[in-house]
């Protein structure tokens, strides 16, 4: 085959990457992230997310040059940077001229003054060559990287990482060192700034990281092979040292970091409760749920019914009654939504399931019912749980009196009352599901969903009674949301039926696959990175999505087996991607 | 193998469940059919208006249901997206119908002026569907089946939020069409005329489709890939132009359902994809998925069902504020069916290959 | 999988040690804004110079020379509901302007935190509020749902907030419970809102049969009952309640439905899209020709009149009465249009400019300014001092709140939308006004 001209390669990429640029612009990223700094008063997050599509193309043109050339040629790879970086700024700079030619705005919104103000220093058109130089240059920088040795690569890459994490969660960082008292006030201020990193922060955190990335590098094979080389015993020492250090943070981390952080833990664990639900139902047995919200529902319905002093509770009974009261319930709609879609298969039972979601949400918001389960208005007034076992277990009436206090009569308030405490619940709910799913994997139980999910028919025939795994693979996994729904409702302390939407389902279902399938460490990634990751972010909720939507196109493509995937995941795709070779 | 006495006692309560669940959804169906009926609270004109109502819902089903259902016929892949993809039509249509009433063109040619934000629409909807193919979907042959699931939902939120960030979150109002004002005399019953076009344009798409799948070299190829990729191949047909030039097709015609859409509801926005989207994947199911015919018929069914099932089958039980339930009343119909045929309408019994 | 997990583990142990570093510490420095307010008054007054000694309930917020002042906006910024949070952030935003951006020598810093219009994202945003020990006091929510799911957390955090849209009558009922101690608002209750319309119905247009539609939010709900109970006390029929899906798009089967009992008004205080899907589709009824429309406030923007096409000529909307507004409105809406160079976006911005100025106006009576220039907020004082409002001049007419959090002057107009281009949306137009104030 014949090798294209490295130079119309680099032109292509450039374009590409002027496109990615436009879009930006477009899509309103670049102005509303220039609000944020990546390092106060030299880069603006908006001016890196323009500058990041110029340096990858310069980076991409020139990784292609060395390709088409079979090597690096320092000369050639710079005038593909070079190249691909004009190209990349020079549509932005033709989107710059159309909209002061002709009123973008009237079609996408995000085309303002301010845009352009932005992309040409505030000189309106004259400022347009200044912006192809600076593409240029970003073309030139993305380029010499390529041709860096390794060793240089490496740090400098990990630097960037840092330096993007940090601007990013420099707010949460900044709150939580404040509220640690004076030391630690100046400290935060000095290195975080409201809306990014300070210079000298910045500089902290980059140098940091190339230390230490350099001293890994060199060093890190030698401390890998001491641990290795140390005696069973120290190694033991050292894993019990480790899990202590990690149940020691754990414990004291919603006291340090304050409620904020607590709150997205719990939010967390309990699509970790849900996750795991599903990966009995879905993972292990291979029974695609996409209505699994409904469990959820059944479960913060019930405690919130039961324990609710609302214009809808049924009972005041403790929580800790109500719990198992509901893990019941959601076990028994596991079983009642199971049943008749028990002959249904594949894609089939994914769209039942759906119908079954919507039908719970429908059902509970409506009027019809509102008598029942307060329809638009919610069950509200659910109470938090006490903590103490001797709390009478059905309390009838008030005055409420929880742990000693009073309920809500003051500032003062219970242990369980807010995120601080309900974290607590929620990771030692999360730890023991865990441990319930990982025992029922190696179960017998285990092993015979694993054989429906992977032939149906074969299962069968080797003495597999279909009809009892299945139920059971769904009333297991419902009793699992069942409980997150539980947490959930004392959590938020209040249940309306707007909450249990469609997308809560498609969520779990995509954590799961980007944790990887079957794999319950991987239900705690996937959580963490699709769950807790944009709760942090909130800043940025306008694109929460867009990013989101991104991030699980380029996961399945990097990463089809998952982040974390089961041993048995990985055996598998690596056979079934060498079969496919030919196609 | 023996199944053990529990083991049995338990088959028998689950039967015994699946047939009590069957009767008590055909029973709620008749009391409350009858109930409604006695009442006699609407007119048979306004039962025929539900009907008429229920078509032309319905006809939209059945059109986004169709690339739904060829796409899996093809791939065994549920294209979340493709509900987006009919967003991204009537995004296209809005912009150049709203140019062309502006200009005055549409109420001197109204036929022009309906075709060719049709033909514009369906344009951007492939382009826009062969580009997803392309980068987020091929990539992701012979990965497990959840795979590409999950990046077509990715792919869905991109293109939700993407127009969201181009468009704004507001709604766009489609303009209407002069000529298409007021109603027609049908055997009497006075029928809207966008109903009428809506219904007829969506009937003959289908029916273009049905001629190109069954009757054209590009069908047949269609449907040898669809059954076997690998011996297709082997008969020397160009298994990927045939998956992009389906996804084409299909998203021809979301976009073409885009502007019928449009037209009827009036309003575009970023988010409109979604629930159409889901209905018509529900429809798609509800006729047999991979089955042309049965996306048609699971449209329709559905779109029906939707519009008469609230007043017919809930009010007559006394369920005030039917209405609020009527997406209840789908998925029961489509779990009702499933029940009893457990691969759709029209669907065949699926072999454990296409599971 | 060792390397894997060896990765893990020396990423923890290094986090470990930042983190247990940190945790050194907060014992004997609890922070000013945990859950337990009541015991963390502590911190501010040992750090603080002999000057000044924080002796209040909830604790003080310090603020030391060259600090800004820290208030908050909280609400819906992103979804189709954002222009309600967006219309609100701008009211506080010329507000601030007003002060000159500053606050007795420091400037007044404005952030922002997304609750997404859902219980859940109230939470987790006042939980984030709650979280910044620097906030004096928030605005904010913008959804009834926010506020009943973040409230408990703001108002044990010590922090007090006052809505500029929220109208669920429940959060400001005499009954409403302790959680909501920090809760205040300068929007008016639905209770009214429902009622107005009624007495519109039945006293100005004369109808005697009418009709209502919610689209199963709390909101549209809680209304058009208010309305439907009313509108019978005062002697009229309700010949249909029916309610429609959120996301439903074809609303000729319900409104056939509803036709069937020939009213001759109908009422649906719902949202932009299912109200535009239903002024659009409501002509082509049989029965329904000539069928009186109303909505209320959630669709009171130009946004509904793009969606609802022609036939939105002729219905009525309800709304906070903006001809009822001080003198004050006509050059807030001036400045509005010059800094974001569009008529305001919603009808809660002038609600949010006054909550804003009693914030300001509170802090002027309770902060202490100390020697060497640190200005202490105690913040039960705040927001006793918030409480205390009476006849504060605001431009949405004279605020006192109540008890039980009311500081709105609930005066409701209803409204005719006489031009169906959105173009000419400009309700505060003296001569030329779409939609026209006719009642009362």
């Amino acid at each position: 085959m014949k090798k294209e001209n490295f130079l119309l390669s680099a032109t292509k990429t450039g374009l590409v990457g002027g496109a990615i640029a436009i879009f930006l612009c477009l899509i309103g990223m670049v102005e509303i992230f220039n609000k944020r700094d990546v390092i106060q008063g030299i880069v603006t997050l908006g001016q890196f997310v323009w500058l990041a599509t110029a340096v990858g193309a310069g980076y991409t043109a020139s990784q292609q040059t060395s390709h088409l050339l079979n090597g690096k040629k320092p000369a050639q790879n710079l005038t593909a940077g070079a190249l691909a970086g004009f190209f990349s700024a020079a549509l932005t700079a033709f989107l710059v001229w159309l909209g002061s030619q002709t009123d973008l705005r009237a079609i996408f919104i995000n085309a303002s003054p301010a845009l352009y103000e932005l992309l040409t220093f505030g000189k309106g058109l004259a400022g347009l060559p200044q912006l192809l130089i600076i593409g240029i240059i970003s073309g030139i920088v993305g380029a010499t990287f390529t041709l860096l040795p390794k060793a240089v690569q490496r740090p400098l890459l990990h630097a960037l990482m840092m330096l993007i994490f940090m601007a990013l969660f420099s707010g949460i960082f900044r709150v939580v060192m404040i509220n640690q008292g004076n030391k630690w006030e100046t400290l935060a201020k000095s290195i975080f700034s409201q809306t990014g990193l300070t210079q000298l922060g910045g500089w902290i955190f980059i140098l940091g990281t190339i230390a230490i990335s350099v001293f890994w590098s060199n060093r890190g094979e030698a401390v890998k092979a001491s641990m290795a080389r140390m005696p069973s015993k120290g190694k033991l020492s050292l894993r019990i040292l480790v899990f202590l250090i990690i149940a020691v943070i754990a414990l004291g981390l919603p006291q340090v970091s304050g409620p904020f952080i607590a709150q997205v833990i719990v939010i967390i664990s309990l699509y970790i409760l849900m996750g795991l639900g599903l990966n009995i139902t879905l993972g292990f047995a291979g029974l695609l749920d996409l209505g699994f919200v409904a469990f959820f529902a059944v479960g913060a319905y019930t405690v919130g019914l039961l324990t609710s002093y609302g214009p809808f509770g049924l009972q005041h009974i403790s929580f800790w009654v109500a719990v198992p009261i509901a893990v019941l319930v959601s076990m028994a709609f596991g079983a009642f939504l199971g049943l008749p879609v028990l002959g249904v298969r594949g894609d089939y039972l994914a769209i039942a399931t759906l119908g079954f979601g919507e039908i719970i949400r429908l059902l509970a918001g409506s009027d019809f019912l509102a008598g029942y389960f307060g329809g638009p208005q919610g069950v509200i007034g659910i109470q938090k749980p006490c903590l103490g076992v001797l709390e009478p277990f059905i309390k009838l009436d008030t005055p409420r009196i929880c742990d000693g206090i009073e309920i809500g009569q003051g500032a003062a308030d219970h242990f369980l009352a807010g995120p601080g405490g309900i974290y607590y619940l929620a990771i030692i709910s999360a730890l023991l599901i865990a441990f319930v799913a990982w025992r029922l994997r190696e179960s017998r139980l285990g092993r015979a969903w694993m054989a429906i999910r992977e032939d149906e028919d074969v299962a069968e025939a080797l003495g597999v009674n279909l009809i009892q795994t299945k139920l059971l693979a769904y009333i297991l996994g419902a009793a699992f949301a069942g409980l997150g729904g539980a947490i959930f409702s004392v959590l938020i302390g209040s249940i309306f039926a707007s909450s249990m939407q469609l997308l809560v389902s498609i969520n779990v279902v995509a954590l799961l696959v980007v944790g990887g399938m079957g794999s319950i460490p991987g239900v705690i990634v996937g959580a963490i990175a699709l769950i807790g990751l944009p709760e942090l972010l909130r800043e940025v909720s306008e694109f929460r999505y867009l990013i989101y939507g991104t991030v699980l196109i380029v996961m399945m493509l990097a990463k089809p087996e998952g982040l974390w995937p089961s041993q048995a995941t990985k055996r598998e795709l690596h056979h079934e991607t060498s079969a496919q070779g030919g196609d | 193998m023996r199944a053990t006495f529990s083991e049995r006692l338990v088959d028998l309560a689950v039967n015994i469940f699946l047939w009590g669940f069957r009767i008590l959804i055909v029973a709620i169906i008749i009391i409350g059919t009858f109930f409604t009926i006695r009442e006699g609270k609407y007119t048979s004109e306004q039962w025929i208006d539900f009907i008429v109502f229920g078509i032309s819902q319905g006809s939209i089903y059945a059109m986004i249901a169709l690339g739904y259902t060829m796409v899996y016929g093809i791939l065994r892949m549920i294209n979340f997206a493709h509900g987006d993809i009919f967003m991204t039509g009537a995004f296209g249509a809005y912009f150049t119908a709203t140019w062309l009433t502006k200009a005055g063109f549409v109420d001197a040619n109204p036929f022009l002026g309906l075709l060719i934000p049709i033909l514009v629409a369906m344009a951007v909807s492939t382009l826009i569907a062969v580009l997803v193919e392309r980068i987020a979907y091929r990539p992701l042959r012979g990965a497990p089946q959840l795979v590409p699931l999950i990046s077509a939902i990715g792919a869905s939120f991109f293109l939700e939020y993407a127009f969201r960030g181009f468009f704004g979150p507001g709604k766009y109002a489609y303009p209407p069409i002069k000529a298409l004002e007021g109603t027609w005399e049908i055997f009497g019953i006075g029928i809207l005329k966008v109903q009428v076009v809506v219904a007829i344009s969506a009937f003959i798409m289908m029916a273009l489709l049905y001629f190109v799948v069954m009757y054209t070299k590009i069908g047949k190829a269609m449907r040898a890939v669809s059954e076997n990729k690998d011996t297709a191949a082997l008969m020397g047909i160009d298994v990927n132009r045939i998956i992009v030039t389906t996804f084409a097709i299909g998203a021809a015609l979301a976009g073409a359902a885009g502007v019928l859409f449009a037209l009827v509801y009036r309003q575009v926005d970023f988010f409109m994809g979604f629930t159409p989207g889901v209905k018509a994947f529900t429809a798609a199911v509800l006729g047999g998925i991979g089955n042309i015919p049965g996306a048609m018929v699971g449209g329709l069914v559905l779109g029906v069902f939707e519009s008469v099932g609230p007043s017919l089958f809930l009010e007559g039980l006394g369920i005030t504020r039917a209405y609020q339930l009527k997406d209840a009343i789908a998925y029961t119909m489509l779990v009702m069916i499933l029940l009893f045929r457990p691969q759709g309408i029209l669907g065949e019994r699926l072999s454990k290959q296409k599971a | 999988m060792n390397k894997r997990l060896f990765a893990l583990l020396s990423l923890l142990v290094i986090a470990s040690m930042a983190l247990a570093a940190c945790g050194g510490t907060p014992a004997t420095e609890e922070p000013a804004a945990t859950d337990a307010p009541a015991a963390t008054d502590a911190p501010a007054a040992t750090d603080a110079p002999a000057a000044y000694e924080c002796t209040d309930a909830l604790g003080c917020v310090k603020i030391a020379a060259g600090e800004p002042v820290h208030i908050a906006y909280w609400g819906v910024l992103s979804g189709a509901d954002g222009s309600l949070g967006e219309d609100s952030k701008r009211g506080v935003e010329i507000a601030i302007d007003d002060m000159g951006g500053k606050f007795m020598d420091h400037d007044i810093l404005l952030t922002t935190e997304d609750a997404l219009c859902t219980p859940e994202g109230g939470a987790t945003a006042a939980a984030k509020l709650a979280t910044d020990s620097s906030l004096v006091a928030l605005i904010g929510s913008s959804c009834s749902d926010e506020t009943v799911g973040g409230i408990a957390a703001i108002s044990n955090a010590g922090l007090t907030t006052i809505s500029p849209s929220n109208t669920r009558p429940a959060l400001t009922a005499p009954d409403r419970g302790p959680d909501y101690a920090g809760y205040l608002r300068t929007a008016h209750s639905d209770a009214f809102q429902g009622k107005a319309v009624a007495e519109f119905a039945y006293n100005v247009l004369g109808v005697r049969k009418a009709a209502t539609i919610h689209d199963g939010s709390a909101y549209a709900q809680a209304l058009q009952q208010v309305f439907a109970d009313e509108f019978a006390a005062l002697g009229g029929e309700i010949v249909a309640q029916e309610a429609v899906a959120k996301d439903a798009t074809d609303m000729r089967p319900v409104l056939t439905s509803i036709a069937a009992k020939s009213p001759e008004f109908i009422y649906y205080p719902v949202f932009v899209a299912a109200g535009g899907y239903i002024t659009a589709q409501i002509r082509e009824i049989a029965g329904l020709e000539n069928v009186k429309m109303a909505g209320s406030d959630g669709i009171f923007t130009p946004d509904f009149v793009t969606a609802a096409g022609p036939n939105v000529q002729g219905m009525y909307l309800s709304s906070p009465d903006f001809s009822a507004f001080a003198s004050g409105y006509a050059s807030f809406v001036e400045k509005h249009n010059a800094k974001y160079g569009e008529a305001p976006l919603s009808i809660f911005h002038a609600h949010a400019y006054d909550a804003a100025n009693i914030i300001f106006a509170a802090l002027a009576k309770v902060a202490v300014v100390d020697a060497d220039g640190t200005m202490y907020v105690p913040r039960q004082a705040l927001r006793d001092a918030i409480y205390a409002t009476t006849d504060f001049q605001g431009i949405t007419g004279v605020l006192s709140c109540s008890a039980s959090g009311d500081c709105g002057a609930p005066v409701i107009a209803v409204y005719e939308v006489v031009n169906s281009d959105p173009a000419s949306w400009n309700p505060q137009d003296a001569t030329n006004p779409n939609p026209k104030k006719i009642y009362p």
